[in-house]
């Protein structure tokens, strides 16, 4: 039978809702075990409900018993071996039960059998007919829908004859499904059994193992569903709690993993990092990390973030595992960020507890129901690392794994800080919440020159374009900043190391430009004196020029006058001449002949 | 049905307080009416009459379970003297009827009854 049901367990995926096709089942009213049960205990059939002494088996009984009558009006008997019914109004007084009011109004049944084996004395043939009328009276009585037997195993050790024994509880069983009750019967834990009696051997629907572990003094219960017959049910060990509103069983991990994703994005409320993460900041409802060294800012950022979201009139909450209420909140004023303000308007729910009171799924719990009584869109858990001291490791990655899955599904931006203690491990102890986280931001130390500045540096950020630079973490009173440092020549300086190579790249760059300033001056007088230069030059060549022109002028003029000249003496010889020339020609005629 | 017996004839034992008996039966089951025969005659021949006998169906009164603690039946209820005797079973074992009635006395010859005996007294309720 358990093969089967296995096998049913990898077919059908742990969505939490009962497939169509699946038993009735009987809702228990108890927060979380509904949800890993696929809705409830098989109804009209029997569950048992076994584990070690104080496990909390009655108090689960009670419980379906007492919410089977108040919320969803099916009457309920309880058939108490162990405790009279007075004791039991009082357990369960304490959880904030009253069962007065369900037994005066005939919607619960008490009947407290008391089995004192030294008062019997047995003497021959006997059958339990008297339990049978017991149970069919009170069932009569209030028309039980649900019945629990707490715990019928003291049958075993008031009857001495096994074998009539085991024959009347087969009987009884079967009486009990006979009359369509959904019953939870409770059994102290055998050693190699899941009961002592074997008692598993007539029921076989759904059996729940409940387990209290103590571990460095702190106390976890356990709950586990063995069995289920025919449903799908989450095989893990949850852990439950039983408190003043009864018993809490939290889904470790979480069933389904389709939150629906915002790309809506939240100011972290440092303009400088919204900026290193793409311009814009978280991406709301995702789930971030802020690792760091002590000091390194961690609880500041968050504060910022918390006072920025509450600015923007958005619910947050705040719980912090190290510092008071009061000391955050007078810390940050030192850093201009008034907490108390809106603690005050009642945006800002800040809670503070010691680690060490409770164990892990206490604390997760207290959140639930805080988170389900603020309604926050923001969730600051301050530090995380402090749950650890409580827990185990892995019982921490368990629950922040599932608390993150809460947030997510609820869309609820969630901060976790965490404090690492050694820069060198600092990326190992966290590998376990990290992969579950988006952002992850580390804080980390840097000690040079005598002096410690923080840095901060965006290790992922799944979904956007984010920086890769380490930055300065400044705090002042004016608030924080993220300054880029110093980097160059294979160093990083940073605070006052910064400070001072900035102070000398300033004068350097100033020397530069007033050499640069020298040169041109010393360029524009060149060109100057080459410009007085090529003036001087052109005025000697237009004067040389003119001269020359003149010169030319003169020349030609002088040219002309000969010309005029030998014109004229030309004439004037030739009158002469024409008498000369006729002497001449008659002289040369003469001479001719 | 309740059924009232009432006998006073002289005592055996003198001196002692007349025994009160309850027998718890449901309906007329073979077991109930061999436990009402055993019973009487084991009265007739050890108490002497001095005895007091209340026969209770459960199938009629239900409710009555509840105040005598029954879960087996027959269930023989002894409520005196005290302290308070049940014994269980249809009465055909009469050496164990009488050691769970406290009518062995001195005479009580087998060892494995004693510790039996002595865990009742000590165990008041």
């Amino acid at each position: 039978m358990a093969k089967r049901s296995k096998v049913i367990e990898l077919e059908i995926p742990l969505n939490g809702e009962p497939a169509s096709n699946s038993l009735p089942k009987a809702q228990t009213g108890i927060s979380g075990l509904d949800e890993i049960s696929g809705g409830g205990l098989p109804r009209g059939r029997t569950t048992i409900v076994c584990g070690g002494p104080g496990c909390g088996k009655t108090m689960l009984g009670m419980e379906f018993l007492i919410r089977g009558a108040q919320e969803f009006n099916e009457p309920g008997v309880l058939i108490a071996f162990e405790e009279t019914p007075q004791e039991i109004e009082r357990n369960v007084a304490s959880l904030g039960f009253s069962i007065k009011n369900l037994v005066d109004r005939k919607k619960l049944f008490l009947d407290f059998v008391y089995v004192e084996p030294s008062e019997i004395q047995e003497t021959g043939d006997y059958d339990l007919e008297g339990l049978f009328i017991r149970l069919q009276h009170a069932v009569d009585t209030v028309g039980a829908k649900r019945i629990c037997l707490d715990t019928l195993e003291a049958l075993f050790s008031g009857f001495s004859n096994e074998r009539v024994l085991r024959a009347e509880l087969r009987r009884l069983f079967r009486w009990l499904k006979d009359r369509n009750l959904t019953t939870v019967i409770t059994a102290e834990k055998g050693e190699k059994t899941l009961t002592r009696h074997g008692l598993e051997e007539y029921v076989s629907d759904c059996v729940i193992l409940l387990d209290h572990r103590v571990r460095e003094q702190i106390s976890t219960r356990r709950l586990r569903i063995v069995k289920y017959r025919g449903t799908s049910h989450g095989a893990d060990e949850y852990p439950f709690l039983i408190d003043d509103t009864g018993i809490s069983v939290l889904p470790v991990t979480s069933l389904e993993m389709h939150h629906e994703v915002s790309s809506e994005r939240v100011p972290t409320g440092i303009a400088d990092l919204d900026e290193m993460l793409g311009g814009k900041g978280f991406y709301r409802g995702s789930s971030i990390l802020i690792s760091g060294t002590a000091g390194s800012g961690k609880t500041t950022m968050s504060a910022s973030f918390a006072e920025a979201a509450c600015r923007r009139g958005e619910r947050c909450l705040y719980v912090g595992f190290e510092e008071s209420v009061h000391q955050v909140a007078r810390n940050m004023t030192s850093v201009g960020l008034d907490l108390t303000r809106w603690v005050e308007e009642g945006t800002l729910v800040h809670e503070a507890w010691r680690p060490s009171q409770y164990g892990i799924e206490m604390h997760l719990l207290r959140i639930h129901k805080l988170i389900e009584a603020v309604k926050p869109q923001h969730v600051i858990i301050d530090p995380i690392t402090n749950l650890v001291t409580g827990s185990a490791q892995k019982e921490v990655y368990s629950m922040l794994m599932r608390l993150m899955d809460y947030l997510k599904g609820r869309k609820i931006t969630a901060i976790f800080t965490n404090l690492t203690t050694d820069s060198e491990e600092l990326e190992q102890t966290d590998i376990g919440i990290s992969s579950l986280t988006d952002t992850w931001i580390l804080c980390r130390d840097l000690e040079l020159n005598g002096e410690r500045n923080r840095c901060v540096y965006i290790l992922k950020s799944r979904g956007m374009a984010h920086s890769n630079q380490v930055r300065e973490f400044v705090m002042s009173r004016d608030g924080i900043r993220l300054v880029p440092p110093y980097v160059g020549a294979g160093v990083v300086l940073t605070g006052s190391s910064r400070v001072a190579q900035e102070a000398k790249e300033k004068a350097d760059a100033l020397v530069r430009s007033q050499e640069i300033e020298k040169k041109q001056e010393a360029l524009e007088r060149k060109r100057s004196v080459l410009d007085a230069q090529i003036k001087v030059l052109k005025l000697d060549f237009s004067a040389e020029e003119l001269e020359l022109e003149r010169m030319i002028k003169q020349q030609q003029s002088r040219e002309k006058q000969l010309n005029l000249e030998r014109d004229a003496m030309n004439r004037i010889r030739s009158g002469a001449a024409e008498k000369k020339i006729d002497s001449a020609s008659a002289k040369s005629a003469g001479d001719s002949k | 049905m309740k059924k009232k017996v009432r006998t006073n004839g002289k005592s055996a034992m003198a001196g002692q307080p007349a025994m009160k008996l309850r027998l718890y039966v449901a309906g007329q089951t073979p077991k109930s009416m061999a436990a009402l025969s055993n019973l009487k005659r084991i009265c007739n021949q050890h108490l002497d009459g001095k005895y007091e006998l209340e026969v209770i169906d459960l199938i009629k009164n239900p409710q009555l379970a509840q105040g005598d603690q029954i879960l087996a039946i027959p269930t023989l209820v002894r409520n005196l003297p005290v302290p308070i005797r049940k014994i269980i079973g249809d009465l055909s074992n009469v050496d164990r009827v009488l050691v769970g009635l406290d009518l062995r006395g001195s005479d009580r010859e087998s060892p494995k009854d004693s510790p039996s005996s002595a865990k009742s007294i000590g165990a008041g309720h």
